[in-house]
Order: structure tokens, then C-alpha cells, then sequence
């Protein structure tokens, strides 16, 4: 492996792994693409609404980029790094661009142009979209030029490898992976001058939510455990629309309210002028007149209307059916596009088409029943970065490698820092989006930057796609730091400990069954920790954890063979999640405040003199439990102000 | 419309599924009887099968293999051959499934190698997706300004082929396409159309024609039009081969006056 410091690997083939496989390639650095999935499949499919961007049209509709920093920091309660997003916003366009020219179907205007559609948390056109299926659209694009490279030789896929461990040298710095062939259940060490985690979100440790299976937070929770940090785990977004099923809730994505479709529940007005639920809320939604219906969230956000952002809608969904106003008082509300036009409907097409295949009913004819469900993890592996200005960071992985940097590498990001003085991000600063390990980096979903405590509707296909982007030049450049020649023994020790692990967990008896396991744990999460949190459903965490973990390992395994044996994947993965929510459960209950989707009914304001702070998690191997730190987020250019979206008091005094 | 539910909905239903324990391996049957709860699909049948791993015949078994992800359609991984015909397992919904008959038969798709179980290899697939040059040949990942403008009506036909997701249904359907032969199939064949109709990736049409004119293309195509039916995401298969064909057909000519 004489060149192995010259080559990158990337874990994980959605749009923020691709992004950068593509990027780093570009500077002819050879790319080891890992994913346990054909990337072609991956979750990033599954994102349906748009990508937003203050392309030149929008800027003339009276937006700006500064307006879409201002929005994301608004969004995200102000919980979000500064820099990063301001970088994001003023990027954007380029991003769009870029996908435009990769071939990307985005819906045209009469004339040809990019199309643009209105969508949560803002009140101007600037999400880019390509019919309902955005994400797939985004993804097949890289996906081609990955393929693009593979076949020049640049990139090497490992389809069907699954991440087990990140390898670290005696300094603690990043040297490779280890992974395992899903099929062949072959374990291998790889060996790599840096390593780019790309590996989303977390949502199966909720059991349902709208994430694909191989969401587990699984990968996450082997570098945390590892000794990477992890950033704000508690912000997991809940979406307000989704479709409950028996084995996942499937997403209604914001484009149906953000072209139109309106929210309502069945209700009666009492002489006095209030509301109370309708006595047959059952019945067929057809027939109920509009005086029967109560559009409450036009009511009671007169300006964002439907739009509001995804945890202000949530809650107010929740709340309706808590109060007994769900259709047929039970946990749902409608969700009505029946009224728009054809076109429109056409727009909407591959969401509509999913809705009619999983229930049976046309929502082009009748109005859909959906309720919230776990969605995106905001948290997640905690990163730093350079900006114009020093930011101070717990992590003391800048000064520690400060010194490793070639002068002419110093220099120019000095000059750089000096003439330009970036507002944003420092262009090709080895520091982007690195974890508190070094050589080891997060991207998309996995990195806990840009959305703060709650992302913005199509923020989250632009962070992926920025992250590989921009970031992919920091990586390269990370390669010129100088290093030690690296011990081979660590990938030998590293592998023999992942088979050790294995055989352990093959021999586990006591007949605990790692599914009933993990939907239990899904059902506690998605009860406790969700859409309203307080102190006394998640007390005493240590306990139950402490059992749950017991539980893992008395698992027993059905399944021995030594070939593409996903009984094993699947239970050595719970453990991990275990983990993962842990830290979750332990940042959620000490942070005594609400804030964007962490909402605490025994807090319920936002308490910016104590928590305006990333909740650090690190993991404490000796107890293995997390142990919870705070750093303070800086506030560079805006000042963090009380995020209403313009709620109308009289309509909510009314209420009551 | 999904038949209402059954006043009397059965305790359990039967999966038959056929198993195999690698690729060189030799198939057998396994049934089980599965829990019935409302609004199951398959992959939820095969969970709870994962969950209770034990035959109709009460034996212990290990948990039958597949490969899913997305859960709602659009990822392609959950192909199998429900009651004889390729779809996905995961929208494929118990209650209608049972309107034809109480037993559920699952087998792997059968123009792949299995790996095991109901688990296909498909990655000849996704080399013929290389074969075609399905891709943009953009010049390169940095920023150089907008893409070209598109009319709508074109940017719609090319929406419709960029839904495809490498499901691999419209192979499995195609007589054409087998085991061993070296057929392109359908999906391949939407790509190059995909691609030849924009304006950049048109640069490549003339390398794809060769592609596709040569053995495995689109003469091989015997019109049977079995794939189009077959497709979940309605790609327009056959105004594909059909298109495609046209180009290769000017292709040809071209080369024959040209003396290629
Ligand atoms: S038209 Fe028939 S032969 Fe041709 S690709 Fe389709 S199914 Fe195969
Ligand atoms: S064309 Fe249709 S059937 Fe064929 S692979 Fe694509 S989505 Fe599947
Ligand atoms: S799991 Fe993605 S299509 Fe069925």
C-alpha cells in the first residue's frame, strides 16, 4: 500500500459521499468508495422536495443569500455554527449550476428556465426541484459521474461493505477503516491518508420514521465510540407529514404544501366562537363543508400559513389530535391537495403515486391522513472549520496538527485569510468539517453542522452536495500535512479485534431476540423522546440503558452461516445504536430548554443565557456512557431573536 | 382500490419462499405462517419472519435473506418474484396479495445470480449502465455557470427516463434477456436515450451508438414489449427501443456512406 497515503476513503454513496468522491477525484486523488448499498440506492432517494438556492431569479423576487443565512439560522433556533451556513447560502447557486449541467431533469418554465416552487420556512420561491423526486434526481446525476470515474479508474466501489471501525494510529490520529463484505462476510483493514464519514442520519434507532433501513446511526456510533465526538445528538427532526405503515412511515414531502395542499381537521364552531372537535370526524373528508374544517395553521400563522417550519407544523399537528380534533379522533389529520389544479397535481406526481400505492386511496380525489414521524438528525459527528476569524473550539484538533501543515500550504490559506477575510468558511482548510480525530471527516447528514435545531425543507440535498463540494479540497489538502510512516500492526490488531467482536457475538445465547429488542427500544425513543420531551419520561436513563445493553448481549443468533449472514449485521448494529441513543437521551435531558425541535414541556423556553451551546457527547469507555459537555456558539454576524414565524396571538388567546 | 378489510381477517397467512444458501447452491422450499396484521406488505411479512424464524412445520430455521432499503419504491433493492412476477417486495401489500389466494410464493429474481435467499447480484447491470455511458461528459465538478437551457417537453421525456431505478423488472420480463447472454435489456437502452437527449450528453451519442448496434444492443430486442408493462416507475420502454432504434438505423447509414 506504498501510495496509501495519497488516496482518500469515503464512507457512505448518498449525495454529500458522492459529492466528494467526485470532488477529490477531480484532483486526481484516487477515491475508495465504501457503501453498504449499491450507491445507486441509497437514502438520498428518498428526499422529494427541492433544493433550495437565491439563484439570479429569486434574487430579483427580492431574496438574497444573506436572506437564506438569515432563514437557516432562524430555523435552526440559532443553534446552527455561523460560518458554515453563511458559506452554504453564498454557495448555493453554484451548486445548482453544477447539477444543471450534470443533466439533472429540473422542471422548466415555458421558456426553459429552472422552475422554482415556495416551500417551508420561507416566504419567497427559491427550492429548484425536478418533479417530486429531487433527492433521486440528485443522486442518480452523481451516481452517473461517479460511474464516470470508476470507469477511468479513479474511484473504486466497495458496493456491499458494511463500515466496522475506523483505524487510529498511537497518536489517535485516522489511518484507514475497517469493513466487512456483507456477502462474503470477508473483514479487511484499508488503509487511506484520510477518511470522509458520509454515512446520514440515524432514524431506525425510533423503530418507524421516515429513514431507509440502513439508517441506524450504526457507522456514527462506531467512530463515537471510537472517540470521535458527537454534536447536538438530541436535535432529531420530527416531519409533520408523513403516512404511518406497519414497517416504516412513508414521507409526504413539504412540496405538497408548498404548492399548495392545506392542512386541516374536522371541527364544529360553538356559539361562543370556539372550536371543538367534530362528534363524527370519521366520516368520509368529501362531504364535510368547508365550514366544518378548520385550516388551523393558516389561522394561526397568518403569514407562513402551511409553510411554517417543520417543528412548529409538528407540534401543532400533535397538539390537534392530543386534543381529540385527529380524524376520527385518532392520531391523524388531513392533508388536502384535491383543490389544486392538474398541472400542479402532475408537479406532485411520484408523491401522490406513493401515497395511492401504500394505502389504496387517490389523493387526487381524497384528502391524505398523515402524521409526523421521525425525519432528519440535525446532531450528529461533531466537526470544526476556519473562518476569516478564529472560532474557539474544544476540540484541540486545529493546534495539534498546526504544526504538521507544509509552509507553502500555511501560507496560502494565511494570504487567503488576510485579502479576503471570509465571512464563511476558509477555502481549502484542511480544518472543514473534520471531527475531533484527525484525518477523519463528516459530511451530509452524519456532520452536525448547518441546520442547528431544525433544518429547513430542502436545506438538507444542499449541505449534502456542499459538503462534498467545498470540503472535498480540504481533504486533498490534508494529504500534504506531514505524517509518520504508519505501524502496519494497527490494521492487523484492528481487524483482529472486529473478528474477535464477531465471534463473540455468534456465540451469545440466552434467547433475547434482537428484533423484538430493537422495537422496543424504537417504541421507548419515539414515546419519550420526540415531538414534546420532559424530564420525567426520560428519567433515570443509566438504568435502563444499562439493561437494554444486558439484553444485547444474551441475543441469540438463528443464523451461523459465514456467508451474507444479515442476522449478524443487524444484531451487531443494535448495539451500536444502543450507544447512539444513549447519547441522545443523556444531551436531551440536560438541556433544560425548548428550542427548535427539542422541545421540553417542563422548559418551554429557550434559554439562551445557559443553552445557546453545541450539547458535546463523548463517549467514557471506561463506563460506557456518554458524558455530556457544552461549547458555546458564537454568534459572528447575527443576533439570536425569538422565532415566532409570525404566530397570531389573538388566534392563539383565542383558543384557550 | 385496496379490497376493504375482511370482516374476519385470518390469524396468520403462508409465505412459501424458495432458498438458497449461496450462489452455487442448490434451491429448496421453505413455508411459514406469518402473524397477520392490517396494512402488512412483504418486507413486513419477511421481518416478522426474521423475527420467528421457524417453519409451518414448526422447525428452526435461519431467517430468510433479502435486500431492501428505502422501504417506499424508489430505491429498486427489494426486487423479487412475488406469485410468479418481478415487483417489489415493499409495496407489495398482503391484503391484495391474498385476494388471489392464501398463499404468498417469493423467489429471487431469476436473470441474476443469487447470492442467497431472495437476494440478487445484480451488478451486471449496473456495468452495462458503464457499457452505454450513461452520463453527462461534463468537463469537470468545479463551477462554469449555468447548464443549457431545456424546453419542457424535454426536460418531461427525460424526467420520465431518469426515473428508472435499476430495478432490474423490465430484465426479468424480457424473453431476450438471460442468464449468460450478453443482452443489454431495456433499462440500459432508456439511459443511452436518456443521455443522447441532452444536449452534453449528446456528445456521446455517437459512442453509444456503437455501443447499441453492435452484439447485445438493440437489435437483439425481439419488440415483445414485456418490459414496459413491467415497470413499476412507467418508463417508456418502448418509445425508448423504439428511438433508439431510429438512431441507430441513421447511425448505420451514416457509417455505410462514410465508409465506416
Ligand atoms: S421489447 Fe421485449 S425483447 Fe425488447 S427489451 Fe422489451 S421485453 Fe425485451
Ligand atoms: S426501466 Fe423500469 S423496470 Fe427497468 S430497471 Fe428501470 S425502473 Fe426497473
Ligand atoms: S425497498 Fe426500495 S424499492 Fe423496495
Amino acid at each position: 500500500m506504498a501510495d496509501s497515503n495519497t488516496r482518500v476513503i469515503v464512507v457512505g454513496g448518498g449525495l454529500a459521499g458522492l459529492a466528494a468522491a467526485a470532488r477529490i477525484a477531480e484532483e486526481k486523488v484516487p477515491v475508495d468508495l465504501f457503501s453498504v448499498v449499491p450507491v445507486k440506492r441509497s437514502h438520498s432517494v428518498c428526499a422529494q422536495g427541492g433544493i433550495n438556492a437565491c439563484t439570479e431569479p429569486v434574487r430579483q423576487e427580492g431574496f438574497s443569500e444573506w436572506d437564506h443565512f438569515d432563514e437557516t439560522l432562524y430555523g435552526g433556533d440559532f443553534l446552527n455554527h455561523q460560518p458554515p451556513v453563511y458559506e452554504m447560502a453564498y454557495w448555493a447557486p453554484k451548486v445548482i449550476d453544477l447539477m444543471d449541467r450534470m443533466g439533472v431533469p429540473f422542471n422548466r418554465t415555458a421558456e426553459g428556465r429552472l422552475d422554482r416552487r415556495y416551500f417551508g420556512g420561507s416566504l419567497f420561491r427559491r427550492t429548484h426541484f425536478s418533479g417530486a423526486s429531487t433527492g433521486q434526481q440528485l443522486l442518480y446525476a452523481l451516481d452517473e459521474q461517479v460511474r464516470r470515474r470508476e470507469a477511468e479508474g479513479l474511484i473504486t466501489n466497495y458496493e456491499f461493505w458494511e463500515f466496522l471501525a475506523p483505524v487510529l494510529d498511537a497518536q489517535g490520529d485516522c489511518r484507514g477503516i475497517v469493513a466487512q463484505d456483507v456477502r462474503s462476510m470477508e473483514i479487511r483493514a484499508f488503509e487511506a491518508g484520510a477518511v470522509v464519514m458520509a454515512t446520514g442520519g440515524c432514524g431506525t434507532i425510533f423503530g418507524k420514521s421516515t429513514m431507509s433501513v440502513i439508517c441506524n446511526g450504526a457507522a456514527a456510533a462506531r467512530c463515537y465510540t471510537a472517540g470521535a465526538w458527537l454534536g447536538n445528538p438530541e436535535m432529531i427532526q420530527v416531519h409533520p407529514t408523513a403516512i404511518p405503515g406497519e414497517d416504516k412511515c412513508r414521507l409526504m414531502s413539504e412540496s405538497a404544501r408548498g404548492e399548495g395542499g392545506r392542512v386541516w381537521v374536522p371541527a364544529m364552531r360553538t356559539a361562543g366562537g370556539y372550536r371543538k372537535p367534530h362528534p363524527d370526524a370519521g366520516r368520509d373528508p368529501r362531504r364535510i363543508p368547508d365550514n366544518e374544517r378548520w385550516y388551523f395553521l393558516e389561522e394561526k400563522y397568518p403569514e407562513y400559513k402551511n409553510l411554517v417550519s417543520r417543528d412548529v407544523a409538528t407540534r401543532e399537528i400533535f397538539d390537534m389530535c392530543r386534543e381529540g380534533y385527529g380524524v376520527g379522533g385518532g392520531n391523524m389529520v388531513y392533508l388536502d391537495i384535491t383543490h389544486l389544479p392538474d398541472a400542479t397535481k402532475n408537479k406532485l406526481h411520484a408523491i401522490l403515486e406513493i401515497y395511492e400505492k401504500f394505502t389504496g386511496d387517490d389523493p387526487r380525489q381524497v384528502p391524505m391522513k398523515i402524521f409526523p414521524a421521525v425525519h432528519y438528525s440535525m446532531g450528529g459527528l461533531y466537526t470544526v472549520y476556519e473562518s476569516g476569524e478564529p472560532v474557539k473550539f474544544r476540540s484541540g484538533v486545529i493546534d495539534k496538527l498546526r504544526d504538521r501543515m507544509p509552509p507553502v500550504l500555511a501560507e496560502k490559506l494565511e494570504k487567503t485569510r488576510r485579502n479576503e477575510q471570509p465571512k464563511g468558511l476558509l477555502p481549502g482548510s484542511p480544518f472543514n468539517m473534520m471531527t475531533n480525530i484527525a484525518g477523519l471527516y463528516a459530511f451530509g447528514e452524519v456532520n452536525y453542522q448547518y441546520h442547528g435545531a431544525t433544518r429547513l425543507g430542502a436545506n438538507a440535498l444542499l449541505s449534502c452536495i456542499f459538503d462534498g463540494l467545498f470540503c472535498g479540497p480540504s481533504v486533498v489538502n490534508y494529504l500534504k500535512l506531514e505524517s509518520d510512516r504508519v505501524d502496519p500492526d494497527i490494521f492487523d490488531r484492528a481487524v483482529e479485534a472486529e473478528k474477535q467482536k464477531q465471534t463473540e457475538l455468534l456465540e451469545r445465547s440466552g434467547g433475547e431476540n434482537p428484533y423484538e429488542l430493537h422495537e422496543e427500544i424504537g417504541r421507548w425513543m419515539t414515546e419519550r423522546c420526540t415531538v414534546v420531551r420532559d424530564g420525567a419520561g426520560m428519567a433515570a436513563p443509566h438504568a435502563r440503558f444499562e439493561e437494554w445493553k444486558q439484553r444485547c448481549k444474551r441475543v441469540s443468533l438463528y443464523d451461523s452461516a459465514m456467508w451474507t449472514n444479515q442476522n449478524l449485521s443487524y444484531t451487531r448494529a443494535l448495539g451500536d445504536m444502543i450507544r447512539y441513543a444513549e447519547a441522545i437521551v443523556a444531551a436531551a435531558i440536560e438541556r433544560r430548554e425548548s428550542r427548535g425541535s427539542h422541545y421540553r414541556t417542563d422548559y418551554p423556553q429557550r434559554e439562551d443565557a445557559k443553552f445557546h451551546s453545541t450539547s458535546v457527547a463523548r463517549y467514557d469507555s471506561t463506563r460506557d456512557q456518554p458524558v455530556i459537555v457544552w461549547e458555546p456558539v458564537p454568534s459572528p454576524m447575527v443576533q439570536p431573536r425569538a422565532r415566532t414565524y409570525g404566530k397570531s396571538q389573538t388566534q392563539a388567546a383565542a383558543k384557550t | 382500490m385496496i379490497a376493504p378489510h375482511p370482516d374476519h381477517p385470518p390469524k396468520t397467512f403462508r409465505i412459501r419462499v424458495r432458498r438458497q444458501d449461496g450462489p452455487q447452491a442448490k434451491s429448496y422450499w421453505q413455508q411459514f405462517d406469518v402473524t397477520y396484521r392490517p396494512n402488512m406488505n412483504v418486507i413486513s411479512a419477511l421481518q416478522w419472519i426474521a423475527a420467528h424464524p421457524r417453519t409451518a412445520d414448526g422447525k428452526q430455521t435461519s431467517p430468510v435473506v433479502w435486500d431492501c432499503n428505502c422501504l417506499e419504491e424508489v430505491c429498486g433493492a427489494c426486487t423479487m418474484l412475488i406469485n410468479g412476477r418481478a415487483r417489489q417486495a415493499c409495496s407489495a401489500l398482503i391484503d391484495e396479495l391474498m385476494e388471489h389466494g392464501s398463499t404468498i410464493t417469493l423467489e429471487p429474481m431469476t436473470k441474476f445470480p443469487v447470492v442467497r435467499d431472495l437476494f440478487p447480484d445484480r451488478s451486471r447491470l449496473f456495468n452495462d449502465l458503464k457499457k452505454v455511458q450513461g452520463w453527462v461528459p461534463i468537463d469537470g465538478m468545479l463551477d462554469l455557470g449555468p447548464g443549457p437551457n431545456e424546453p419542457p417537453d424535454t426536460q418531461e421525456m427525460r424526467y420520465a427516463m431518469s426515473r428508472c431505478m435499476s430495478c432490474g423488472c423490465c430484465l426479468e420480463a424480457c424473453p431476450q434477456y438471460t442468464l449468460t447472454n450478453h443482452f443489454l435489456g431495456a433499462a440500459p437502452i432508456g439511459q443511452a436515450r436518456l443521455f443522447n437527449a441532452h444536449p452534453t450528453g449528446a456528445q456521446l451519442k455517437e459512442e453509444r451508438l456503437v455501443t447499441l448496434t453492435g452484439p447485445g444492443g438493440v437489435s437483439d430486442c425481439g419488440n415483445a414489449q414485456n418490459c414496459v408493462k413491467a415497470c413499476p416507475k412507467d418508463v417508456p420502454l418502448t418509445e425508448a427501443i423504439a428511438d433508439i432504434g431510429r438512431q441507430a438505423t441513421v447511425h448505420s447509414i451514416k457509417n455505410f456512406f462514410s465508409g465506416g
